[in-house]
Order: C-alpha cells, then structure tokens, then sequence
C-alpha cells in the first residue's frame, strides 16, 4: 500500500511544481517569446524574400545573401566592426585595469574617483554621442582648438575617414573604460592579500608582481570583461548613427548601421534582414563561447 | 544576496601597511603624489567633457558663434533652455521619457521576479532548455530582428502607442537573468521550511523571497530605469510620431533641425543626461551591484 502511494504522491507533486512554475515564468515566456523569438524566425523568413517597403515580399532563395557576397560596403562594415572591436576591447580592458589598479591603491578620496570614472554610464549614448561631437567638431570643437593653440595641425574628425573612426573609439573608450574598472576593481578586491604579500617578501618589483601574479589572478574578470565588450563592439550604433552615420563615404559604417540603414531608410526590409542574419552567426558564436566556458558554474550555482 | 556594496567598502591593501615604515619615506611620498596625480588627470579627462557640455548649454549665442568662449566662462546665460524649450515640445517628450522608463521597469521587476524565482527554486520539466534559450537571446543585438519586430508590432496595433517600445524593451533577459542570480543566494533552507509549514509557492514567494530581495528589486528598477531611459535603436524605429519621442530621440531630431547649434542642444541634452545622472550618483550601490553581477558567468 505505501510502496505504492509514495511513488505517486511524488510524481503529483512534482507534477504540480512544474504547473506553479510554468505559471511564474508565463509572463516571461509569453515576452519573449513574442517580441523575440517570433520576429527572430519571422526575420530568417524576411531575409530569403524580395520586400517592396514594407509591404509583402515574394520568395527569392539567396538572392540578399548572393547579393552580401557582392556588396563592398557590406565588406566595409564588416571589416570596420571588427577593426573597432580589435582596438576597443583591449584598450578598454587595459585602462579599465590601470584605473582599478589605481583606485585600489592608498589613495585619498577613492571613493570620489570612483564615482567620477563610472559617471559615464549613466549618460544616454546619444547624449555621449552629441557631447562627442562637441569637442570633436572640426570647425568649432574644443579639441582642435586645443591642437592649434600647442601648434599642432586640426584633424579633420569628421571629413577623414581614419579620423572620424578614431573620434569614435575615443568617444567609446571615455565611455566604457569606467565598467572595465568597475569589474576590476571588483576581482582585485577578491584577491587575497597573503599572495601579493609572499611575492613582496621575495623581493618582486611591482611590476612583476603585477606581470606574474595580479594579472593572472584576474583571469576571470578578464575573461568576462572580453566577453562583454566584444558582445558590445560589434553591436555598436548610437555613437556611430549620431557621430559619422556611417561616414564619410562609409568609412565609419559597421553591420548594425548598416543593417539600420537598409532597413530603414532605403527600405529594402528583404536585405537589411539578411544583414542580420550575418549579425545572428556572430551572437550566436559569443553565447555559444560564453556557455561553454560558464555553464557548469552557473547552472549548478 | 547582497548585503553593503562590497565596491565601496575600503579594503585594506598590503601597499598600506608595509608602505609607510619599511620603505624610505620619501619614495612612499613621492608614490603617493604620483598616484594621486593620476587619478586627478584622469578624473578631469572624464569630467571635462561634461563640463563642456554645461559651459555651453550655459552660454549665449554670440559668445558660442563668436568662438568667445573660455575654460571659465564671465557671463551665464539661460537663453539656450528658453530656446529649446520654446521651439520643442521637450516637457512632453520628459513626460513620454519617464512614464516609458518607469513603466517598463515596473514591468521588468514583476516579470522577472516571478520567473527567477522559478528558475532559481522550483524543479520543473524542461527548465534548463527554457533558461538557456532566454540566455542566448542576451547578445542579440535588435538590428537582428527589427524588420520583422516593427511588422509585428504594427500587426498588433501597437505601433503609434508607448506599447510599441515597452513590450519588446521589457522582453529583454537581461532581468531574468540577474533576478535569478541573486535570488539563488537565498537558502533552500529557508524555502523548504516554509514549505515544510504547508506555505505554497506563491506564499513563499511573497512572504519569505520579497522581503529578503528588496536590493535586488532596486537593482532591476534602477537597472531597466537607466536602459529603458537610455535606449535608443529601437525607439529609433518604433516611435515615428514627434508626440511620442523619447528625451533621446527628440535631442536627435532637435539636432537634426538645428544643424550644428550646440548651445540648443547641450541644452537639451542637459535635460536627458540629468535625472539620471542624478540618480545614478544617489543610488549608486544598486547600479554598481547591478552592473557588477549583469551578465556575470
């Protein structure tokens, strides 16, 4: 008789968990299952059709992917995403790393620092953008001012194409750098001290212990931090569409203003969805990088 | 769970204790004057942009187009914020700011509490796969499905309406994910023991998980608050109608009219910049936790 209910109430009870639970993550579900993972196979969708504005499309196979292939600024913005990833995601780890380093030292008004180098955050990334502008502008910003009054030659941030591109990463780095810290300067904190000690003890130079035993230790800071502003880098658009908008003669142009571009203003929906088909292969890479490296850790957790 | 934001707690680095009597007084000093030297350069790199930004929203049209202006400015003006405000209708694009933010954090909090409450606590069939595809739509980017979202969004009549940013912007995982982290820090213990009283979920979840998650539930307000605040690409598309722009998006369109006017628009973006900024500086530890743990392993 026992041996036969206790099986059983187990199974209704788990049976009922699972209702109560499917019941707390319904809204969840129901949000994203709506406004994400249907657009996302409605786009696959999109991307195999000739569109006319916005309205229906006629099925055409790859011909938007054939045209991909074809296209230079395609080429264009696909090579500058991964040039401003290149620079800006290791140029913000290491400022963000000198900042932390910086801010875990004996310093009066950390906390000040602190709180001045992560302001940026909160600034919306067209507020940035504009601000950006402001002391970039060619003719009347404060930054070539500054440049003809130490005698240097003005830069032309936004007729030159390298120029308008490194005003960007400036701009990215001033507003970035702060998070970077913000992790480090969370993983130094964690470290124990008694290591850095015992390396002091054997007459290590600073550097070297910051070489040989900091930087290691950090590994999963860094780790995380690589991640993340890869994942940011290649989706970068407010200060890109307010800056440059892609220019000049797209020199600026990366895959999200692109795919804006096409989708938006010159409306041809059919090829702006492929163009995300291209941006999907690249986050679906990140997430499968980041769960190899993080899913035993966090479903265990 | 978090208890005092461990960020600005001082720790007590080895440098602080071995610095001062073993090493020669002199380099120590020399040390710490180097230090702080850094951090005030570096404090006034980030800083000076934005007093620029108030330098010129605060000074007049000749000053600006005369190319009159100092580090120092003699004069303040508010004649920038009159202009703006009397050309744009920029209190109602406030007012669509703030109530899209606040609802979409609302909505953000309810949503993902419930579900990370099941995530972290309830076993139930099929929730490691539900959990990873949340998850795997964390890095993707909106470009990827704006086509087809704005379609959706104009089938279901919401386009022209607030619904049309706030649904999607309040689907976003990220909640879900730091919801769940944190409250996997409360002890099954002490779920079990409630539920050992006969407690059912839902009791549980109000009377013992809500009042132990009142940080994470001010992390994911101020968290969504600053997103949704911030947002830009997708409001960009879904709000076509000048009644409904963001602070963000009427300062693009603000721009857009003005050409290279910076005094209007510093201005401007004053008013966008501001609260939260404010906020930020308030509330700081719940956006540090936040920012911290978001997208943490």
């Amino acid at each position: 008789m026992t041996a036969v209910t206790a099986p059983r109430r187990r199974r209704s009870r788990g049976g009922r968990e699972t209702a109560v639970a499917y019941g707390l993550i319904a809204p969840n579900l129901l949000l994203l299952g709506l406004f994400v993972l249907l657009p996302l196979a409605w786009a696959v969708s999109i991307s195999f059709q000739r569109t006319d504005g916005f309205g229906g499309g006629v099925f055409t196979g790859l011909d938007n992917y054939a045209r991909l292939l074809a296209d230079p600024v395609f080429w264009r913005s696909t090579g500058n995403t991964l040039l401003f990833t290149l620079i800006t995601t290791p140029l913000s780890m290491g400022l963000g790393l000198g900042a932390a380093l910086l801010l875990n030292s004996v310093l009066p008004a950390r906390a000040v620092f602190r709180s001045i180098l992560i302001l940026p955050m909160a600034v919306s990334g067209v507020a940035t953008a504009l601000i950006g502008l402001l002391v970039f502008d060619e003719n009347s910003g404060v930054l070539n001012e500054l440049l003809r009054f130490v005698g240097l030659p003005a830069v032309q941030w936004q007729s030159g194409g390298a120029a308008a591109f490194l005003s960007i990463v400036l701009v990215t780095l001033w507003w970035r750098t702060g998070f970077n810290m913000l992790i480090y300067l969370a993983g130094l904190q964690g470290l124990s001290p008694e290591l850095q000690e015992a390396a002091m003890l054997d007459g290590t130079s600073w550097w070297q212990r910051l070489r040989l035993v900091t930087v290691p230790l950090l590994g999963p800071s860094s780790f995380f931090l690589l991640v993340i502003n890869v994942i940011y880098s290649f989706q970068v658009f407010d200060l890109v569409f307010v800056m440059t908008g892609g220019g000049p003669q797209d020199a600026t142009s990366v895959l999200v203003t692109y795919a804006y571009q096409n989708g938006f203003v010159v409306r041809d929906q059919g090829y702006a969805a492929a163009i995300g088909m291209v941006l999907l292969v690249f986050a679906l890479v990140f997430t499968a990088v980041r769960w190899r490296t993080s899913r035993t850790k966090d479903l265990t957790g | 769970m978090t208890r005092a934001d461990p960020l600005a707690r001082p720790s007590v680095r080895p440098s602080s204790r071995t610095a001062a009597p073993r090493r020669p007084r002199r380099a120590s000093r020399l040390g710490l004057a180097a230090r702080i030297l850094a951090a005030v350069v570096v404090a006034a790199v980030v800083l000076f942009p934005l007093y620029w930004m108030l330098v010129v929203a605060l000074s007049s049209r000749s000053d600006l187009l005369g190319g009159d202006l100092r580090l120092v400015p003699r004069t303040l003006t508010l004649e920038n914020f009159d202009r703006v405000l009397g050309s744009f209708p920029v209190w109602t694009w406030f007012g669509n700011s703030t109530a899209i933010a606040i609802t979409t954090a609302v909505l953000t909090v309810g949503v993902n509490m419930l579900a990370g409450y099941a995530f972290a606590h309830l076993r139930f069939r099929g929730s490691t796969a539900l959990f990873l595809v949340a998850l795997a739509t964390l890095t993707l980017p909106v470009q990827v499905i704006m086509v087809a979202l704005f379609r959706l969004v104009t089938d279901l009549g919401l386009y022209g309406s607030y619904w049309a940013v706030i649904l999607p912007t309040a689907a976003s995982a990220f909640g879900l994910f730091l919801a769940r982290q944190f409250l996997l820090g409360i002890p099954k213990e002490l779920i079990e023991a409630a539920r050992m009283d006969g407690a059912g979920h839902l009791r549980v979840f109000r009377s013992v998980v809500l009042p132990l998650s009142k940080p994470l539930l001010a992390v994911l307000f101020f968290m969504s608050l600053l997103a949704s605040w911030n947002d830009f690409a997708w409001p960009l598309i879904a709000l076509k109608e000048n009644r409904l722009f963001t602070l963000p998006i009427g300062l693009l369109y603000l721009q857009s009219e003005n050409g290279p006017d910076y005094g209007t628009t510093m201005a401007f973006a004053l008013l966008d910049v501001v609260p939260m900024v404010v906020l930020f500086l308030v509330f700081q530890r719940y956006f540090v936790q936040g920012f911290a743990r978001s997208g943490i392993r």
